[in-house]
């Protein structure tokens, strides 16, 4: 295509020559010499380098085959009391199963020692971290729910939807937690129990009422966060030029939200969400250490740490496992969360 | 700047009138009322309690006067310590806690800022692997694990410190050191991502350059910079650490604000509650604000909105 001597006229003057097939010069420069690394490739390769967090990684899945797999398989269960083997120390057996042994049967060991029920303390350990990780799993599921959709749309429509709805997470930010959350497990103990007898809330039983009212703690309280996160990131992506193209394409704002911005602030969201796991882990176990916690016989890995101390003297153990387990877990999401962090969104480094 | 503070105190009011209305509709959906674990009350005595507080009445009017008698300063009697009111209760109590966390925070600052320091001028060496490695663990083990394991070391097996009570210099070194812990850790991965911030900036190299010496150039243009973040997160913990810590007094039976609340919601001593709630929530919500304005005045290059 020839210049256009005059700047100012819009006539496109195309000569034949432009329409001769390309040489082959022209072609190889359009070759793709190797496939592009996309997002999600260039972070793995990233984070597959950082020892320290693949480390963590392994520990994570190991405690989760733990938690969640090897329950199943175990000859005891956590609420089974077992006669006569009260307060053995780890690796010991009592005179009966000596007696059992002798004639010739197996016995399972007693890995972690037995409690002053005769429970085996393994498999309570086991179910303890079990509850853990399912309390910072849901609880971080909730968040990056409500904190994401919060956010998003605080951000997206602007104006005074923004002042109102940020209004809101200032106030719940300044809110003190912890005084909220003892309160409100003590509250709703009584509202949930009478919502299980209902039909079709049986389920509540099963999960434990003080389990749900953390839950509903934390949906309440612990999304102000992820919601200003969210936000700062949208306020920016929303000026892109794809959202424009989207709208001028006809979608409407709910897709534009959850296929353009949300997909586009992947990395943000992954990385605060592992990171919001340690966090809720941590005020479980401190809300099962006070008793508010999951209700017995289900234990964990805090109210475990709360039934021993006062034995500390004579069982140490007892209190070391969870206590060591629980700073285990919550290291490990640590640095997991910040490897992540790293790989997928190394801006929000400071 | 007072357009702002007006602004700030006008949703900290709101705040903590939403948690007193919070706490009071939570509070009142516990079943069992203050008077029902105490051993055969007879029906008429029984409603001359309810009567004398006030517990007969409909619930919004039990409100609405429990929140005019609060904006006067008056938190009422506690139902369950007799003859003993609220605001006397608080004043005793609070001390306890306000030393044990004022102490804590004090060492964590006095700590964790040097170390972070340290550690971020000694980059990649041992040292600052070494501080970063304990820094890390530390913010992973939560305070009942220090506690217990303090207790356990220290007080038990040693018999070094007393574990029970506060009696003499000696019973404070075991709560400190556990409500310190995390803080320390926390603020010394504050103090150094910031310090290596600092340090990589254009005008430290000026500095060097120039020919300032590094001992004047660190604590006259690196700490004064870096040490920001710690003043923020310095309002927070105070307010959390002051108020008490629920498991360090329950651990080492620290006669604080933070037992109190526990024992009153489980003896639903409700004048007790409301008047801890309160308490605790406008401390903790003013010192953010208090935090946000001192954070400004020391770095005017933070614009208020």
């Amino acid at each position: 295509m020839k210049e256009n001597p005059n700047p100012l006229s819009f006539q496109a003057r195309i000569s034949p020559e432009d329409f001769l097939p390309a040489s082959s010069e022209e072609k190889q420069s359009l070759v793709i010499m190797r496939e592009s690394v996309s997002f999600w490739k260039d972070g793995v390769r990233r984070f597959r380098k950082n020892k320290v967090a693949m480390t963590s990684l392994a520990v994570v899945i190991l405690i989760m085959f733990f938690s969640f797999v090897v329950p199943f398989f175990y000859p005891y269960t956590y609420e089974q009391q077992i006669r006569g083997s009260e307060h053995l120390a780890p690796m010991e057996y009592s005179e009966e199963e000596l007696a059992q042994k002798a004639a010739g049967e197996n016995v399972f060991p007693h890995v972690l020692g037995t409690d002053k029920l005769g429970r085996d303390y393994a498999i309570r350990v086991m179910m303890g971290s079990r509850i853990s990780l399912i309390v910072g799993l849901v609880a971080a599921v909730i968040i990056l729910v409500i904190g994401s959709a919060f956010g998003s749309i605080a951000a997206f429509f602007g104006g005074w939807v923004d002042i109102l709805m940020m209004r809101v997470v200032d106030i719940i930010y300044t809110i003190p937690d912890i005084l909220l959350i003892v309160l409100l497990s003590f509250a709703l103990k009584a509202p949930l129990e009478n919502l299980a007898m209902v039909p079709g809330f049986g389920w509540i039983q099963v999960l434990g009422r003080n389990l749900i009212s953390i839950f509903i703690v934390f949906a309440l309280l612990y999304w102000g966060g992820m919601a200003r996160m969210v936000r700062s990131q949208i306020l920016t992506l929303k000026e892109s030029e794809f959202v424009t193209a989207a709208r001028a394409l006809g979608a409407g704002n709910a897709r534009i939200i959850k296929k353009h911005l949300l997909t586009n602030c992947i990395g943000t969201l992954i990385v605060t969400t592992t990171l919001q796991i340690p966090s809720s882990i941590f005020t479980e176990s401190f809300l099962s250490f006070l008793g508010l916690g999951v209700a017995v016989p289900m234990p964990s890995l805090g109210s475990l740490a709360s039934d021993a101390i006062n034995g500390v003297n004579t069982y140490p153990y007892l209190l070391f496992i969870p206590a060591l387990l629980i700073s285990l877990i919550i290291l490990s999401f640590n640095l997991l969360g910040d490897g992540l962090r790293d790989a997928f969104d190394p801006k929000m480094k400071n | 700047m007072v357009k702002y503070i007006i602004k700030r105190l006008g949703i900290a009011v709101v705040t903590i009138w939403l948690i007193a209305t919070l706490t009071f509709c939570l509070m009142n959906m516990v079943p069992g009322g203050p008077f029902l674990s105490e051993k055969a009350v007879s029906p008429q005595a029984m409603a001359a309690l309810e009567a004398k507080y006030g517990l007969d009445k409909p619930l919004f009017q039990q409100y609405l006067t429990y929140m005019s008698d609060a904006l006067h300063g008056d938190f009422g009697d506690s139902l369950k310590q007799r003859g003993r009111t609220v605001t006397s209760i608080i004043a005793t109590k609070f001390p306890v806690s306000a030393r044990i966390g004022g102490i804590a925070v004090l060492t964590a600052f006095c700590l964790g800022v040097p170390l972070g320091c340290i550690s971020a001028m000694n980059r990649g060496k041992l040292g600052d692997s070494i501080i970063i490695v304990i820094a890390t663990c530390g913010i992973a083990v939560p305070s009942f694990v220090i506690c217990t394991v303090l207790m356990y070391t220290f007080g038990v097996k040693l018999g070094w410190l007393p574990t029970l009570g506060l009696s003499s210099w000696k019973h404070y070194i075991m709560p400190v050191t556990a409500l310190a812990f995390y803080p320390t850790a926390y603020i010394t991965r504050l103090m150094r991502s910031s310090m290596l911030d600092v340090l990589g900036q254009d005008y430290m190299r000026t500095a060097r350059a120039k020919g300032v010496n590094r001992f004047v150039s660190l604590f006259k243009h690196a700490l004064r910079n870096a040490i920001l973040p710690i003043v923020t997160y310095l309002g927070p913990l105070l307010a959390y650490t002051v108020t008490g810590s629920f498991i360090v007094e329950k651990i080492f039976t620290v006669p604080g604000l933070g037992g109190e609340f526990i024992g009153s919601i489980t003896n639903r001593d409700y004048t007790v509650i409301m008047g801890t709630t309160i308490f605790l929530a406008t401390l903790m919500i003013l010192m953010n604000v208090v935090v946000d304005v001192v954070y400004k005045l020391v770095d005017p290059r933070i614009k208020l909105k």
